[in-house]
């Protein structure tokens, strides 16, 4: 029995070398039309500069905002006649109120005519130690421990527990709508087709400009503020929980199906328990979110942290702002380690073969003292009013406030040049070119550029956001916007990338930097506003360090964690044919990384984006001081609300063509 | 039909956007690169009928691609026919109803997969117990279920490990108990050990035999390794592309190839482990002594072997009290000798 | 457990101090003994220091006079208003002009009335930093802008010369000034006081020139004291039309906004918002006390009050 059997034919795959000319071949015509394209675009700024850029005056109204302002009017003046604002709106403006409020009397503010909550200081200590025990664990108890002390030390307790009591109430009302999204977006493709587009729109639409009208609504106080901060944390917790669910093991799922389960008990027995960690992970993502916003929402006397670090800014006092701020960042690491904590300590504690006796001896005992130390927070004034010493917050605000003013003492002259410079060798002929020419030559070279890198499906959207920026008249500001956040996302990923592989290569730099990070990610952003602006002046420049500050520590994270995930056979196969570090970055790691890559650039530009408001405080002009001059001014209500939604059209418009961008240079 | 545990007519799956158009065309005949081109559907099983008979252990075997997988998930509708009949228990399941469907899969059809489909975040007792739990069994009569069948396949001492903390081999000793759990009268195999290593994929070939021989299911097991086919198939149904090539016993397979492919398939299996007496027998010459022993036709050749060249006289060959030829010394050697020359 | 300990060890150290639960106050302490009692008051705080000031020191001056349960809620002025109707707001204790607001909530709705000047009076103008003011003394009239238009170039304004606006709260009729004036200026805008307070204190450190929007009472003109610049001078009409102004920006008598149910409500508070009154010097100085001298609003009201009886005094009679 000799004969060979004719192999499955294989579909013979052309030589490398041929293959490699050919994609030479069409990257070289892509470069060579790009640069067509930019001659043509430079020669006709040349010739009709200034021409047709549809420029409009600062109080210049176009029907689009008159028409939104009258949306806005009108439904102002249904607030009592119209059953679904006075009922819904109304009803779960109450609703909120009443929960806020109850909370507050409980934990924070003086329960009326009591002088103090109903459960004081050292209650407040013993069932949050309680709570932490219980679902966490005895790292988690400790960690919550040291955080309320610090809240008390550094001078904010009440205020950090309004800040919880807010940011808990949005996170619960973000998970228990976004959970149920989530799994129905995991399974049904339409869905996520309609939501999806939902989710973009929330992230990049600035608060700031729907905030007047949700004030109007939802009234001044805790609901707004709640709902502010909903509506911004909202989408990450239902993106990454769809994702996880999504991709739990098909065959775990298989397997469960193949014994006769029902679509529900598959989400409940299969894909929520395996997607639990990654919805761990979104859920953190939406408290972190819900945080950011604490500041944004004290502009509508949103209850906790934020209020001092507003006040503080009204008088420069970056002290007192980095004091406030630090107890927002404790709250965030209070919180994530915590939750992730909790979302394993099941499992963990019967891994490691935990005595389920000890547990209940311990929570008996928890239970216990938490109990005691309520009854003496509730009978003694010295348990429940906060001690006055430790006082860490004035030494901390004056040494914070010497070192920003020494900072800006020393590097000021230097910094001076750093930013004229740039502003005039880049920013401004990178903003002339955008912003000066006709609007038609600068949109059709955009959406060439598009098609050029992205293929047609960029250029469909980029085609539908020019046309929505076109709609909000604002297309001349939008282009001075689009430059700032170009600059900004393309510095972005370039201390990403510089700073990630620094740290993926090295764990002991890990180690150093990603603290640094985590703090810099939850630092309210309004903090480093007053050290930048004495810095480098009102600026766009300004503008653009902060949203570089901002966004960065995403990004160099996202870069990290992909380095570090790149094989380390690979890396050690390239070391052993010779390569030198540098090769090993460029040749192996930044490659295989390249999904992270992409992450980083896009979780980037959404933060660029999300700043692009923060940078009009400080001279970033363009549609993020228009955003808040809508807040501030009622008249222009509607072009901030044109502006906020042109934000999102040219944020939309940069993430589509990198996205298209990507999977199309993508697999070879 | 009611002795057959399972029967299958004329299965057809085509994936692809207009997959029931094409069942009953010409499209239909063509090969499947052709399809693939004409329609953009792809055809992953073609036209396979077949009978699975009570306590049989069936085995489905083809490379890679060749459509065994999809056809396995056909049987209980884990991926949807495009066309053909599925009778398991006397009863259509194409036609049930998904409470109905979900009723078989519960109580009398179950699975075991290649990557063993364990629930990470559970126990092996229960992971061991998922099946009852669906069932809606309480929870101390599906545990105290569970241990009987931990038991069974050798797990005792691990019920509280979860299945990170387990070899391959022990995972997939709780999938096997999860099925086993369940006490389905049809058992599926969808390659069950081929992500193990050689020694443990033995070693749970052999508790398959041993645990059929004790529970006596039905099987139908899904493998891409022909020895593993011959070890454990009663019979064994060949597939190429999505088609059916040959069904037979092992050693009708090995004796008689259907065509190239198969006969390439099998050139390399040591033959007198696997032909039976039966297909090297031959009519007895009017010179042949009748006066050697006798033995069944179903008796491998290596087994026979000894015995046989001791003997002075060929082989009896009887099925039953039925005289059905006989096997002289140079038949056996034919068969071992060729083998020795082959390797 | 061990915040048990904790708790167990300062039992012993201190074992007095039993919770008393606050009597209800009945009536105002005022020895006139009015018949309505306070209760709630809540001010309104627009985002700047100064406003802040005239807002602590009525609150400080309710609480502990009055024994109102005061609130302070930190609004934006058209939020502030828009608290008016719904009862979260009983007063805005500094307001700047803002007749579009007061035609909407005051005519219009109905929900909110005047309440007479602070006494503080709102000036509105251009500045630039003391040391320009000594080194180009002409520099103070609008007309020779033009020639030091150099001066103030920079990367954000181009070729001309840069007038920085602040905060977008503020009405401004820069740009139409600009323009009606032929003036070879570009208006940047920095965004927030903050900016701009940081921008002329930078300008007066290193003597970098400077021109920018700004006003008074403003507790950084007691740091440093801007000098304004004198444009053509306000008449009256001359602003109507915001794209033709071309003439300096009216004194703004700043005023006290309050609710209508408030005003109504016969609340000794309301009594005070009313006679509440005092000078830019005043509110300059409580400013100061917060943002230069970092004490919280409430001890600056506090220290005011303390040093000024006379004036407190005036308003509660």
């Amino acid at each position: 029995m000799t004969t060979t059997a004719s192999p499955p034919t294989r579909t013979v795959s052309p030589p490398p070398a041929q293959q490699r000319r050919g994609l030479g071949l069409r990257s070289f015509g892509r470069r060579g039309a790009l640069a067509v394209v930019v001659v043509a675009w430079l020669g006709l700024w040349t010739a009709l500069r200034g021409r047709a850029t549809l420029e409009i005056g600062g109080a210049e109204l176009t029907g689009f905002h008159e028409w939104l302002d009258r949306q806005r009017d009108s439904l102002a003046a249904q607030r009592d006649t119209n059953w679904l604002l006075q009922y819904g709106v109304g009803g779960i403006s109450d609703g909120l109120n009443a929960t806020v409020d109850f909370l507050r009397e409980l934990i924070s503010e003086p329960a009326f005519p009591r002088p103090f909550p109903e459960i004081g200081y050292l209650g407040v200590i013993g069932v949050f130690c309680l709570i932490a025990y219980a679902v966490a664990g005895l790292r988690s108890m400790l960690l919550v421990l040291v955080s309320l002390l610090a809240f008390g030390a550094l001078g904010y307790w009440e205020l950090s527990l309004d800040l919880l009591i807010v940011t808990l109430v949005a996170v619960t009302i973000c998970v228990l709508i976004g959970l149920p999204l989530a799994i129905v977006m995991a399974r049904s493709r339409k869905v996520d087709a309609v939501v999806t587009p939902a989710l973009d729109l929330l992230q990049t639409l600035p608060s700031f400009a729907y905030l007047a009208p949700l004030a109007l609504f939802f009234g001044i106080g805790p609901a707004a503020a709640v709902v502010t901060t909903a509506l911004y944390a909202f989408p990450p917790v239902v993106r990454v929980a769809a994702h996880g669910i999504r991709h739990v093991a098909p065959t775990t799922v298989e397997a469960s199906r193949s014994l006769g389960s029902t679509p529900w008990q598959q989400l409940r027995t299969v894909q929520l328990p395996m997607a639990k960690r990654t919805i761990v992970v979104g859920v953190n993502q939406t408290t972190m979110a819900a945080l950011s916003m604490a500041t944004i929402a004290a502009l509508i006397n949103g209850p906790g942290l934020g209020q001092p670090v507003a006040q503080a800014l009204q008088s420069l006092d970056v002290g007192a702002a980095v004091v406030a701020s630090l107890g927002i960042v404790i709250m965030a690491v209070m919180l994530d380690r915590v939750t992730t904590a909790a979302s394993v300590r099941g499992e963990l504690a019967t891994r490691r073969g935990d005595s389920a006796r000890l547990r209940r001896t311990a929570l008996a005992v928890g239970v216990v003292s938490a109990g005691y130390l309520v009854y003496l927070s509730r009978t003694f004034s010295w348990a429940a009013d906060v001690p006055e010493s430790p006082d860490l917050g004035t030494p901390i605000a004056d040494a914070t406030s010497d070192a920003s003013d020494w900072f800006i003492d020393t590097f000021r002259d230097s910094t001076q040049a750093l930013k004229d410079g740039f502003s005039y060798g880049l920013l401004n002929p990178l903003q002339s070119v955008l912003a000066d020419s006709p609007w038609f030559v600068s949109a059709t070279a955009l959406l060439a550029i598009a098609g050029i890198i992205a293929g047609r499906r960029a250029v469909v959207s980029t085609a539908i956001c020019e046309l929505v920026i076109l709609g909000t008249g604002l297309w001349n500001e939008a282009m001075n916007t689009l430059t700032t956040t170009l600059v900004a996302a393309a510095f972005t990923m370039l201390i990403a990338i510089v700073v990630g592989v620094w740290m993926g290569r090295g764990r002991l730099v890990d180690t150093v930097v990603r603290p640094l990070l985590d703090t810099l990610q939850t630092l309210p952003p309004f903090v480093y506003l007053v050290p930048f602006v004495a810095l480098f002046a009102a600026s766009r420049f300004t503008a653009i360090v902060a949203a570089v500050a901002f966004a960065a520590p995403v990004a160099i994270k996202l870069v990290a964690d992909g380095i570090r995930g790149v094989s380390p056979t690979t890396v050690e196969a390239a070391r052993s044919a010779g390569s030198s570090s540098w090769q090993t970055i460029t040749k192996v790691q930044l490659p295989m990384a390249r999904g992270s890559v992409v992450l980083a650039a896009n979780q980037g530009l959404l933060y660029v984006f999300s700043m692009v408001v923060i940078g009009g405080l400080v001279g970033g002009g363009g549609l993020g001081y228009l955003v808040v001059l809508g807040f501030r001014q009622a008249e222009l209500f509607g072009k901030g609300l044109a502006a906020g939604i042109a934000i999102t059209a040219l944020a939309v418009m940069l993430d589509r063509i990198a996205r298209y961008a990507v999977t199309r240079t993508g697999r070879t | 039909m009611s002795d057959h545990a399972l029967s299958v007519r004329e299965l057809w799956k085509i994936f692809g956007a207009r997959a029931d158009r094409v069942v009953g065309t010409a499209d239909a005949d063509l090969p499947r690169s052709e399809l693939k081109e004409r329609t953009g559907c792809v055809a992953a099983v073609k036209d396979v009928s077949f009978d699975v008979d009570k306590g049989e252990v069936f085995v489905v075997m083809g490379l890679s691609g060749s459509g065994k997988s999809t056809l396995v998930r056909c049987l209980t509708r884990l991926i949807e026919p495009t066309a053909g009949e599925i009778v398991i228990d006397g009863e259509d399941v194409r036609s049930m109803s998904t409470a109905r469907l979900r009723e078989l899969r519960r109580h009398h059809v179950a699975m075991v997969f290649q990557h063993f489909g364990l629930l990470p975040h559970r126990t092996v007792v229960d992971n061991v117990a998922y099946g009852l739990e669906i069932r809606g069994l309480g929870k101390a009569e599906r545990h105290a279920k569970a241990a009987e069948y931990i038991d069974l396949v050798g797990l005792t001492g691990n019920e509280h490990s979860y299945p990170d903390q387990l070899s391959g081999g022990m995972q997939q000793r709780v999938g096997l108990a999860r099925a086993l759990a369940v006490n389905p009268t049809v058992m599926l195999f969808d390659e069950p050990f081929s992500a193990l290593d050689p020694l443990i994929r033995r070693d749970m070939q052999n508790e398959v035999i041993r645990l059929h021989s004790e529970v006596g299911k039905t099987m139908v097991f899904i493998t891409h390794d022909l020895s593993e086919a011959l070890k454990l198939g009663d019979r064994i149904l060949i597939m190429r592309d999505g088609e059916l090539v040959q069904v037979g016993s092992p050693a009708e397979i090995v004796a008689q190839p259907a065509d190239d492919y198969v006969r390439d398939f099998v050139s390399e299996v040591p033959r007198s482990h696997v032909l039976t007496l039966r297909w090297v027998m031959r009519d007895p010459l009017p010179d042949d002594s009748l006066e050697g022993p006798v033995m069944p036709a179903d008796r491998v050749v290596r087994d026979a072997a000894r015995e046989a060249l001791d003997s002075e006289h060929p082989v009896r060959v009887h099925d039953g009290d039925m005289f059905l030829g006989i096997v002289d010394d140079d038949a056996i050697l034919r068969v071992v000798v060729a083998e020795e020359g082959a390797a | 457990m061990t915040a048990a300990a904790v708790a167990g060890s300062l039992l012993v150290a201190c074992g007095e101090g039993d919770i008393e639960e606050a009597d209800v106050p009945d009536t105002a302490a005022g020895d006139d003994g009015e018949a309505v009692e306070c209760d709630e008051f809540d001010i309104a705080i627009n985002p700047w220091v100064g406003y802040e000031a005239s807002a602590h020191v009525v609150g400080h001056v309710a609480e502990t006079q009055l024994g109102c349960d005061v609130e302070y809620k930190n609004l934006a002025e058209e939020v502030a208003w828009q608290g008016f109707g719904s009862g979260e707001v009983d007063v805005v204790i500094e307001n700047w002009g803002h007749e579009d607001l007061k035609q909407t909530y005051i005519e219009e709705q109905g929900t909110a009335q005047e309440a007479g000047s602070t006494g503080n009076e709102g000036v509105i103008g251009w500045y630039v930093p003391p040391w320009m003011a000594e080194e180009y003394p002409d520099i103070t009239d609008w007309q020779n802008l033009n020639e030091y238009s150099d001066l103030f170039q920079t990367s954000e304004s181009g070729d001309k010369g840069q007038l920085l606006d602040g905060d977008p709260g503020f009405v401004t009729n820069d740009e139409a000034l600009v323009e009606n004036l032929d003036l070879d200026y570009e208006v940047v805008y920095a965004g927030s006081e903050a900016a701009l307070i940081q921008a002329f204190r930078r300008a007066e450190e290193n003597r970098e020139p400077l021109l920018g929007y700004f006003y008074d009472p403003q507790w950084f003109m007691s740091e440093v004291p801007l000098v304004k610049v004198d444009l053509p001078p306000y008449e009256e009409g001359c602003d109507a039309d915001p794209e033709a102004v071309d003439c300096d920006y009216p004194l703004y008598d700043l005023d006290k906004i309050v609710a209508t149910e408030f005003a109504e409500s016969g609340s000794p508070a309301y009594d005070l918002v009313e006679a509440f009154n005092w000078t830019n010097e005043d509110q300059n100085v409580v400013a100061a006390y917060i943002a230069q001298d970092g004490m919280s609003p409430d001890e600056a009201a506090a220290t005011w009050v303390e040093d000024n009886p006379d004036k407190v005094e005036e308003w509660l009679s």
